[in-house]
């Protein structure tokens, strides 16, 4: 009877996310034909500009690569317990400290260790800002959530007086601006396309996330920490510097999601740097239930809804405000949906009462 | 990690997990306004098929009391006033990848041949890679910050709004009974201090004792901060509020229920302060709009030179105009405000007349010298003049 263990275990995994978004698209429906649009009309609409073409492709990855990014920087915390909400501002910092590099190097070094030099300073510059927040959490108990959101205005704050100071572009007048990076320097697309190497960088960053949380003594020992601390500590394990280098690697995501748009689509630094990509990785993360696989997916999916925001207004007449309330009732649901697991019948082993944990990953 | 089998039992954990993603939910949804465009629906074009399409887009919503809803105004006039255009819109879209993706939407799906993405900071560099992307689409920028050596298809369209500022500066120094104006801004750059210096000269004209605190929240759309700084103007005794930030709405607002007056910018605010909104600085993007959508559907382009690159010009050019005069503005101020815009719709107006100095003492005009509105030395404006008090260091 052991055998039936793994397909429902499995099931549950897969059926319960996707009832949870069919459920979604129900209520969305309900609201579009309230709102006097006919709801499958929406969902086509919706699946042609998300997911329909090539080019819908491409437009659902761009939005969605700097969430995996930025979403790792609240994901790995997790699974050590701690809840880091400073994703905006490692983001802002990691794009600041890149390019600061960029504009210092500038010509001198070939583009390539150009591109590195500023991808290592918006990783260590993201780092130690999320670092920080672990260490006000470790050595003096100051809870990592407020002090990392408040670390966000401070990040935001600091790259405003810059750019409205020492950096600034005085021959660009469209917003206070920092000079604008070489040409030689600019990332470019993936070939081929035109998503931009952050995509890239996203994957490789959530598939590293997860072989070290998942498949390395390291992890091991994170997740113990995060599954009880004082276990954890009479065992032995380091959990002062475990806190500060999975901080360290939470904040280092965030950065190079920042140095991405700095040199793969701003060029420059100024406010628009702050459009939200930190935010929207937190709830990356929370709806990946901090899986950094899962996290790929629902950055796709986040990009996705986001995508078709345009067509909700240009072809059926919905306010704009209309892909918000897609995705509140999308992410509402699925977040639902976690409090299920483990509690339908249907997907548990039938035969012995063995305690499972899966309520919360 | 209970494993009790309680159905629907949400351990304190659970509650406040959903609680913080509800919380970063509502930040997003408040600041990130995602809004794209897509799809391929051959469907969408509706009407003829000859009919030109027009792309509108906006940094925010279209019924913000402010700046989009005077483009959005803008749009539908064009809609309305010019047979043969029919126009797609999309509202709240961010200055990141996401304008690029619904220029590129615009044009590629609903078959776009000209562009109004009206926000300031669409421009460097997500306009100019479009328009080098597709060179017989043209693109419109509100800003007037077209120079030479950029795509032929783009153009810049600008308004001397100041002219209006100084009318309605006018207005509030008649109206005001202590002389003392409040100006709430957003940022310290050269268009900001040309509408804040335009409005106290407008008051200095009618009173020369009139002064303008000026505070700068920092941002363009700071509700918070417009609604304290309103507040302690009206603690201050200043009796006259205006404002240059994205939406006046909170300004307005929070000036009636104080029971001060106010003059509007952007669009028309009259219904948000019955009582005490006098007039306001408006765009008038109603007429500049007509009159492209008339000259495209003569086939005139911009990269034949048909139509400038750079478009200027002030009150008498129509780029902007007067909010209808509140009740509480007496005879002698609305005859003062006439007298000054059939000056100003008369041809090379002057505002800015020497002798002319900062409020920090510098010169900037001397006497019997002027800046033509045209010229260039007002462009590049960073000094308040005498009569403002505030700073611009930041």
């Amino acid at each position: 009877m052991l055998i039936s263990q793994p397909w429902r275990r499995s099931a549950e995994a897969v059926v319960i996310p996707i009832a949870a978004i069919l459920a979604a698209l129900l209520i969305f429906g309900i609201f579009c034909a309230i709102a006097g649009a006919n709801p499958f009309g929406v969902y086509g609409s919706i699946y042609k500009a998300a997911f329909g073409s090539w080019s819908a492709w491409q437009n659902t990855l761009i939005r969605a690569a700097p969430l995996m990014l930025t979403a790792l920087c609240t994901a790995l915390p997790a699974r050590l317990g701690l809840v880091i909400i400073g994703n905006e501002g490692a983001l802002v910092m990691g794009g600041l400290a890149a390019l600061v590099v960029g504009l210092t190097v500038n010509t001198a070094l070939p583009p390539l260790l150009v591109q590195v030099a500023m991808a290592l300073g918006g990783i260590v510059a993201g780092g130690l800002w999320i670092m920080l927040a672990g260490a006000l959490r470790y050595y003096r108990g100051v809870n990592e959530t407020i002090s990392s959101l408040l670390l966000n205005y401070i990040a935001i704050a600091f790259m405003n007086h810059l750019v409205e100071g020492p950096l600034r572009d005085p021959n660009f007048v469209t917003k206070p601006s920092s000079f604008e990076l070489a040409q030689a320097n600019w990332l470019g697309t993936l070939p081929a396309t035109r998503v931009h190497f952050g995509l890239l960088y996203g994957l490789v960053a959530c598939i590293i996330a997860y072989l070290l949380i998942q498949r390395t003594t390291f992890g091991f020992a994170a997740r113990t920490a995060g599954g009880n601390i004082r276990a954890a500590r009479i065992a032995g394990l380091p959990v002062g510097r475990l806190t500060l280098a999975i901080c360290f690697l939470a904040g280092s995501c965030a950065g190079l999601a920042g140095m991405v748009e700095i040199a793969a689509v701003q060029r420059r630094i100024n406010e628009s740097i702050v459009s939200n990509y930190g935010y929207s990785g937190i709830l990356v993360a929370f709806v990946s239930r901090h899986n950094p696989l899962a996290t790929v997916l629902v950055a796709v999916m986040l990009g996705g809804i986001l995508a078709s925001g345009g067509i909700l207004q240009r072809s059926h007449g919905l306010p704009d405000a209309t892909v918000l309330v897609f995705q509140g009732i999308v992410f509402l649901c699925v977040l639902f949906s976690d409090s299920l697991y483990g509690r339908l019948s249907f997907f548990q082993e039938q035969t012995v009462v063995q305690p499972k944990g899966t309520a919360v990953a | 990690m209970s494993n009790r089998k309680r159905p629907f039992h949400l351990s304190r954990r659970q509650v406040v997990r959903g609680l913080l993603a509800t919380t970063a939910f509502g930040l997003t949804a408040k600041l990130n306004t995602g809004c794209a465009s897509q799809s391929g629906s051959a469907g969408t074009a509706g009407g003829s098929a000859e009919d030109l399409i027009v792309g509108f887009i906006y940094v925010g919503p279209k019924d913000d009391y402010g700046y989009n809803q005077a483009h959005a105004e803008g749009a539908a006039a064009m809609a309305a006033n010019v047979s043969g255009i029919r126009i797609v819109e999309e509202a709240s879209v961010p200055e990141t990848t996401a304008v690029a993706e619904t220029m590129r939407n615009m044009i590629e799906i609903d078959g776009a041949k000209v562009l109004f993405p009206t926000s300031f900071g669409y421009f460097d560099p997500y306009i100019l890679e479009l328009a080098r992307e597709f060179p017989d689409v043209q693109f419109f920028h509100a800003g007037g910050l077209y120079q030479d050596g950029m795509p032929e298809n783009v153009g810049s369209y600008f308004g001397y709004i100041d002219e209006a500022q100084y009318v309605a500066g006018i207005v509030a120094g008649s109206t005001s009974k202590t002389g003392r104006l409040g100006f709430v801004a957003a940022k310290p750059i050269p268009q900001v201090l040309r509408n804040i210096n335009a409005y106290t000269l407008g008051a200095k004209s009618v009173n020369p004792e009139a002064t303008t605190q000026v505070i700068f929240t920092g941002d363009w759309a700071l509700p918070v901060r417009e609604a304290e700084a309103t507040n302690s103007m009206a603690d201050q005794g200043i009796d006259v509020v205006t404002c240059h930030v994205d939406s006046p709405k909170v300004v307005i607002e929070t000036a009636e229920r104080r029971g001060i007056f106010s003059t509007g910018y952007h669009a028309n605010q009259s219904n948000l302060a019955p009582k005490g909104y006098l007039t306001g600085a408006e765009w008038d993007w109603s007429s500049i709009y007509t009159q492209l959508g008339q000259q495209f559907t003569e086939g005139k382009t911009l990269m034949s030179g048909d139509i400038p690159n750079v478009l200027r010009g002030g009150m008498a050019e129509k780029f902007c105009k007067m909010s209808p005069y509140g009740d509480a503005v007496s005879a002698d101020a609305r005859s003062a405000a006439d007298a000054a815009m059939a000056e100003l719709n008369n041809g090379d107006p002057v505002i800015y007349a020497g002798p002319l100095k900062s409020n920090d003492g510098k010169d900037i005009l001397p006497a019997g010298q002027n800046y033509k509105q045209t010229d260039i030395e007002l462009e590049k404006m960073d000094y308040l003049i005498e009569g403002v008090r505030g700073s611009i260091g930041s």
